[in-house]
């Protein structure tokens, strides 16, 4: 029987402030064998419990992408105790993960499908592993137009600057960034994203949207994706609850009778609209 | 077969020699499932234990695994308990809660090696309940006062003796093993007897309860029902089905363990957000998922309700709420506590 308590010992390669406002560092994790490295194989969308041991685990989605092969990247904001931890750690020391956790992302269903993909803030990781997924040049060819849109209330919250760099060059992927207000320097627009979504107005044919950020985002962004004719068996969202055991026995994390950790935390809209919105 | 009640602590002796044997044993007022030494520490006749049998395989604390980490690696050392046990003395509602617990132990994806590995090598040895307390409401929640489900032997008690009938094959070689007597056709006529005569009184009506369930999400009736409710979780630590659980660290700098403890769905920490976010924020929402939990979502997932109708947070609530009257309030008719 496996334990699926054990986390895979990791080495914290990588301790990179991601933010200006410091709060959110991303976390390189190395593999310590190959044999490791074919234990834990995963898809975008999934998450894993991170420890540090001694203080604990708590658990966060996969930054990384399958297609990066010998290492995971988590970023993590600031806020508990081993987020604490993980944020004040030197690089070589090991760490814990146990996974991967959870359902991931439907991109077999996204093949021949224009996708867009809508983030705010720092919910911007399981969907920056799933852009990742999609962008490398094996795959590319599955999926029919990517459009990205991507906000935070200021350019030095924006994650991930190297690759929305690269994304702006490239012909395979079409990036909308937005600020909430106007900086000097900033070229890209500004603005809400709901308002911006609807300005960029996607096209609903054929097509998957794709949407983490924090609930008023959710909240408002909804009625746009449906005035623009996504179905709500074509919104894909995910979802976050508070956790521990990670595979649906510790109890916490449920919505109505379905486990995030267990039967997430990836659900369309069609999913949720089911259940209780205990999230 | 049968068994005389005098037989019974050597019987266990002889067992202790080859198992870990548990039974309820006296502590002060009430009795607990211990291990013990001895046959005639077992208390067979003081009725329910005050905490249920699922101590036994999930175990209020646990240490799921050590861990010894360097910046080169980490041993990780995680002992499961294959200990052979016998569990003897339970009641049919504990019984089955296991059967229960079963299902979220090893789920459609995970199994739980701890639990598992002490429900597989452990024979469970169940004494019927003559006289069910009034509290007691099995029968209205598919459980009956000498039901054999979960159990692999049962033991009916006829007086000076007990019937003992097997119910699975880890129980039948238990009992030839024992060398019990065969039991006499008036042995089987009085254990028949005493079936038909234990009677639990307390019937509560489910029937439409899981159709109601399903759509009273948003019903005002949970702004009421809960308000007596202190959310002290004495209910959840007692209910032999509750299985939620905590884990944390216990450790000094990287040397120490991971540890399991039962947790409690009514407490708010319990779903709190890092980011200061609580989904189930108030005793309302906290008290509906409790509810929830046990009669439509553990139906909906596992096509049983996860409650046995042993009683225990009815007798226990230290501001007599009796999940009695709260189901037959959300059914929307009057409670009926007596046949």
């Amino acid at each position: 029987m496996k334990n699926p308590y054990l986390p895979l010992p990791m080495k914290l390669v990588k301790n990179f402030t991601e933010t200006e406002d410091k709060l959110i560092h991303t976390f390189t994790l190395q593999y310590l064998s190959e044999e490791d490295e074919k234990s834990f194989s995963y898809m975008p969308g999934q998450f894993a419990e991170v420890c540090v041991f001694g203080k604990g685990e708590a658990p966060f989605g996969i930054a990384s992408s399958p297609t990066e092969p010998g290492f995971l990247k988590f970023s993590v904001a600031k806020v508990g105790v081993v987020s604490t931890a993980l944020h004040l750690m030197e690089e070589g020391t090991i760490v814990g993960v146990r996974g991967p956790l959870g359902n991931y992302y439907p991109v077999e269903e996204f093949k021949g499908k224009n996708v867009v993909i809508i983030g705010g803030g720092f919910a911007f990781t399981t969907l920056r592993s799933l852009a990742t997924y999609m962008l490398h040049p094996d795959r590319r060819g599955d999926y029919g137009d990517i459009t990205v849109i991507y906000g935070a209330r200021n350019p030095g919250l924006l994650l991930y600057k190297e690759e929305l760099a690269a994304w702006e060059k490239s012909p395979d992927i079409n990036l909308i960034t937005t600020i909430d207000r106007a900086v000097d320097g900033w070229t890209g627009r500004v603005g809400f994203i709901p308002a911006v979504t609807e300005e960029v107005a996607p096209s609903s044919d054929n097509a998957y949207a794709i949407i983490c950020g924090p609930p008023v985002m959710i909240k408002f962004t909804m009625p746009v994706l449906e005035k623009l004719g996504f179905p709500p068996e074509r919104i894909i969202m995910s979802l976050e609850n508070r956790m521990k055991c990670g595979i649906g026995m510790c109890g916490r994390c449920n919505v109505g009778g379905k486990y995030v950790c267990k039967d997430g935390p990836v659900f369309t809209r069609a999913q949720l609209n089911e259940l209780p919105n205990e999230y | 077969m049968i068994v005389s009640k005098k037989e019974i602590p050597s019987f266990l002796d002889k067992l202790i020699s080859d198992y870990q044997v548990f039974a309820p044993v006296q502590k002060g007022s009430y009795t607990l499932f211990k291990q013990i030494c001895s046959g005639t520490d077992a208390v067979l006749d003081g009725g329910i234990t005050k905490l249920p049998v699922k101590e036994i395989f999930f175990p209020q604390s646990e240490k799921l695994f050590s861990y010894n980490v360097t910046n080169e690696g980490a041993k990780l050392e995680a002992p499961v308990d294959d200990r052979k046990k016998v569990v003897f003395g339970v009641r049919p509602c504990d019984a089955r809660s296991l059967t229960l617990l079963d299902n979220v132990f090893n789920n459609d994806k995970y199994q739980d090696p701890y639990y598992l590995t002490r429900r597989n090598n452990t024979i469970l040895v169940g004494i019927g309940c003559n006289s069910p307390a009034s509290t007691c409401f099995c029968t209205s929640v598919n459980g009956g006062p000498f039901d054999t489900k979960g159990l692999d032997l049962l033991l009916v008690d006829t007086g000076d003796a007990y019937v003992v009938e097997p119910v699975s094959d880890k129980g039948k070689e238990l009992a030839e093993k024992a060398g019990f007597a065969a039991a006499s056709d008036a042995d089987k006529a009085a254990a028949a007897k005493v079936k038909e005569e234990a009677v639990v009184s307390c019937r509560v009506n489910t029937d439409g309860l899981k159709a109601k369930l399903d759509v009273n999400f948003y019903d005002p009736i949970w702004d009421r029902i809960h308000e007596k409710c202190l959310g002290c979780g004495a209910c959840t630590y007692l209910c032999p089905t509750c299985h939620c659980f905590d884990i944390v660290d216990d450790a000094v700098d990287c040397n120490g363990c991971r540890v399991r403890n039962w947790d409690s769905c009514a407490f708010p920490l319990f779903t709190l957000h890092g980011s200061g976010h609580n989904p189930r924020s108030t005793n309302k929402e906290r008290y509906r998922n409790r509810i929830m939990h046990k009669f439509k979502y553990f139906v909906d997932n596992f096509n049983e309700i996860a409650c046995v109708g042993c009683g225990r947070c009815i007798k226990n609530c230290p501001v007599n709420m009796d999940i009695r009257v709260v189901l037959e309030d959300i059914r929307g008719s009057e409670a009926r506590l007596d046949s």
